[in-house]
């Protein structure tokens, strides 16, 4: 990782943790239990988030709680914008989408525009009861009307500054939140 | 990605993985109930066949209409063609209806890289005379890769009619690429004039004994189409004997299985059946034929993908 001289961490791993702990308190608080949820990670952090945010919610509840991802690549709106983005995998547990309540988990919050991406794709693939969305960071700056239901920590930034997550299963360095000088680049994300 | 797909020699092997590993992903939207993507919305695919097809044509059409581009096909035989027009008056006259992609087949060879020159939107060739068939080779690769796994190293037997083979000469690039050891079979008649030259030099083993081969255990044996349509006769005495000397017949299936196992057997198709291969060995539980034609429009959605999705790269 190059380390940037300005780079200031926001979050440390224990906080990610508390960060996660709580929104899982949060999302069985509003569906009154874990009954008929369905946690969808998208790539490529999201997918860990939403494997963790998932587990906590089995033990809390003591009945496992199915998970997957949903990969928006073919649904974004800038795909002609930008050079070609490989496309990563979506996997559905098995049930499906149908009827549920299907909490999407991504780790930065941004433009929105992921998340339009993402409500497309799950339409395309059933029809929930209700999507709810988990974010570890809202970072403001929405250009569509889209807002986050469980947010791990509120985050203003200015356009001109990077938000970086780090997780240890996909960085292989301990969870960190930084934020550092200079615009987030293409095909980072959103 | 470069802006047309004209040869498999065009494509480098992290993009042959990157197609398959897209095509993967293009597999699984197959099953879904809604089978259908806004990626390529607004964009506008063009399928224009000078020979017939089932598989190949059908299999762009629905690539295309699954990621929502506008697609339309164009036959030799319904088109101004039959009035006499040249193949460049009517690739320039569709390129001046601002199409994004002109998918081609043609008879004749060099045809798609011939257009590619004319015009402005992207090239598919989808096979030209006896030259190429990319997106063949890799939907081969594609479907050898899910059921065997990484294809370097692994040893693959192409059989049959090298002549007139379109679809061997890709895949003997796209193999070769992926690292595959390649062994070619065919009568002395049917090898293309001047191949013990480039086989060697492209790494390609030759032999003239299938019996032999088979009994060397390749990973996979895929067996050509005797193209009667381009023979004038005089490749061999009778069917019979082809079928006697390169048939992929019951005791070769036999063979094959005791040599190893775990072989499985390809066809582009279509098959003559009793020909070049036989019952048992189109229906076995190791021939991958139905899964090529499925994995037909994966691949052709990710080459689709990769052509068009992306912005346009500067020339």
């Amino acid at each position: 990782m190059v380390r940037v001289v300005d780079a200031r961490t926001v979050l440390e791993s224990a906080d990610v943790a508390r960060a996660l702990t709580r929104i899982a308190h949060e999302v069985l608080e509003q569906n009154k239990g874990s009954d008929r949820l369905v946690v969808l990670g998208i790539p490529t952090r999201g997918v860990s988030l939403a494997e963790r945010l998932a587990r906590r919610l089995g033990e809390i509840e003591g009945t496992p709680v199915p998970h997957g991802c949903l990969d928006v690549t073919m649904y974004r709106d800038d795909l002609r914008r930008a050079p070609l983005r490989p496309v990563g995998s979506t996997a559905l547990p098995e049930g499906g989408i149908d009827d549920r309540t299907v909490v999407l988990v991504d780790d930065v919050l941004y433009s929105g525009r992921t998340i339009r991406a993402a409500l497309d794709a799950l339409i395309d693939l059933g029809r929930p009861r209700a999507v709810r969305l988990a974010v570890l960071v809202d970072r403001g700056h929405r250009e569509l009307p889209i807002r986050a239901d469980h947010v791990g920590k509120n985050l203003p930034t200015s356009r001109a500054e990077r938000v970086m997550v780090r997780l240890v299963e996909v960085d292989g360095e301990p969870d960190s939140v930084t934020i550092a000088p200079g615009p987030t680049l293409a095909g980072s994300p959103s | 990605m470069r802006r047309h797909l004209l040869s498999s020699a065009d494509l480098s092997a992290d993009e042959v993985r990157m197609l398959l590993a897209t095509a993967a992903e293009m597999h699984e939207v197959q099953r879904r109930e809604v089978k259908k993507l806004p990626t390529l919305r607004g964009r506008t695919v063009i399928n224009l066949f000078f020979e017939d097809s089932t598989r190949t044509r059908s299999s762009f059409e629905i690539a295309g209409k699954w990621m929502s581009a506008d697609t339309i096909n164009i036959t030799g035989k319904g088109s101004s063609a039959s009035k006499g027009e040249s193949l460049r008056d009517t690739v320039r006259t569709i390129d001046a209806m601002a199409v994004d992609c002109l998918i081609i087949r043609h008879m004749a060879s060099g045809a798609a890289h011939q257009v590619a020159q004319w015009v402005d939107a992207s090239v598919v060739n989808a096979g030209d005379g006896t030259h190429e068939h990319p997106t063949q080779a890799l939907l081969d690769a594609y479907t050898m890769q899910r059921r065997m796994g990484d294809l370097a190293g692994r040893r693959i037997a192409i059989v049959g009619d090298l002549t007139h083979s379109r679809v061997f000469r890709s895949n003997a690039i796209t193999l070769r690429t992926l690292g595959a050891e390649v062994v070619l079979v065919a009568p002395p008649t049917l090898l293309p004039s001047g191949i013990d030259s480039w086989a060697r030099a492209d790494g390609l083993e030759l032999s003239a004994e299938l019996d032999e081969v088979l009994a060397s255990g390749p990973d996979a044996v895929m067996m050509l189409r005797v193209q009667r349509e381009r023979m004038s006769g005089g490749f061999f005495p009778t069917p019979r004997e082809y079928t006697v000397g390169f048939g992929l017949t019951r005791d070769r299936l036999r063979a094959l299985a005791d040599a190893n196992p775990e072989a499985v057997i390809c066809h582009p198709g279509p098959m003559n059946r009793g020909l070049e291969i036989s019952a048992d060995a189109a229906d076995a539980a190791r021939s991958l034929v139905l899964d090529q034609v499925s994995a037909g429009v994966a691949v052709r959605m990710a080459v689709l993908y990769h052509l068009l999705a992306a912005e346009e790269v500067a020339a």
